[in-house]
């Protein structure tokens, strides 16, 4: 019979691209949940995934209330899509969201970052899109240790029993 | 189920190594589980194994947020207490259930 080997998780590397509020906090989640059991953790933040780490966008992060069709009333009927594009909703909806998070103890999302950090988790900011949004170093959240390439990314990402997770 | 002897008293624990019985605990327990992760406890590690048996006694859920916001130590701090994974950590020593929280 063959032998069943285990390779526990080592590293994990999470690219998050996307800056709605539950792509943003799936990163951030996974994240801090890896360096809490111990696992060395890089987070990269490109694209729209930058307003997670941008310090005017951090506490502003948005959920959609057009074409999400998992977004219900509280009450969990249907949320009508014509409903969501009324300025403002998505406002009130996400700020509904927020308030409900603290209520269970999760963390904002400039404390999220905190947290990754003290554990020894490292956060990155993609230099590509950065040139892009045109921001600068300072427009960032201090707990951005660096601004870098793909490549550089892809470099620390070495080793075995390194896991990718793309958010 | 597993049993483990800590300081001369056999115990039950868990497969991970986690009390059953977290009233059975006493200081020289978690210096004897302490040890087995090589570190050595002081008053500082004390007054957080203090903290977390107080919430885990009123039914609170642990997460390394509220620790942090203790007073007692920072997030940072917290980690070098308790290297590695320190709420799992921490909980095993203090005697008590493996942290259910993702936070």
């Amino acid at each position: 019979m063959m032998q069943k080997e285990e390779f526990p998780l080592k590293k994990v590397c999470l690219i998050c691209a996307k800056g709605s509020l539950e792509d943003v906090y799936a990163a951030l989640v996974m994240a801090n949940g890896a360096v809490m059991e111990g696992i060395e953790t890089k987070v990269f933040f490109t694209f729209f995934g930058l307003d997670a780490i941008t310090k005017r966008q951090m506490n502003k992060l948005h959920t959609a209330t057009v074409g999400n069709p998992a977004m219900r009333m509280p009450n969990g009927w249907a949320f009508p899509s014509l409903l969501g594009a009324i300025p403002g909703v998505e406002s009130g909806v996400s700020a509904m969201m927020r308030s409900q998070m603290e209520q269970l103890d999760i963390p904002t999302v400039p404390e999220f970052l905190e947290m990754i950090t003290a554990g020894g988790g490292e956060i990155y900011a993609c230099k590509l899109a950065v040139d892009m949004f045109k921001l600068k170093k300072e427009d960032l959240s201090s707990e951005v240790k660096d601004i870098i390439t793909v490549g550089e990314f892809y470099g620390l990402c070495g080793g075995q029993g390194t896991q990718i997770i793309f958010t | 189920m597993a049993q483990k002897t800590y300081a001369g008293v056999v115990l039950d624990v868990t497969d991970e190594g986690y009390m059953t019985d977290k009233n059975l605990w006493t200081k020289e327990i978690a210096i004897a589980i302490a040890e087995e992760e090589n570190i050595s406890l002081n008053d500082s590690h004390f007054a957080v194994i203090d903290f977390l048996r107080d919430r885990v006694a009123k039914g609170e859920t642990l997460t390394i947020r509220s620790i942090g916001k203790s007073g007692i130590v920072d997030i940072k701090g917290f980690y070098q207490l308790f290297p590695g994974a320190p709420l799992k950590l921490a909980t095993r020593i203090s005697g008590l259930p493996k942290p259910v929280s993702c936070v």
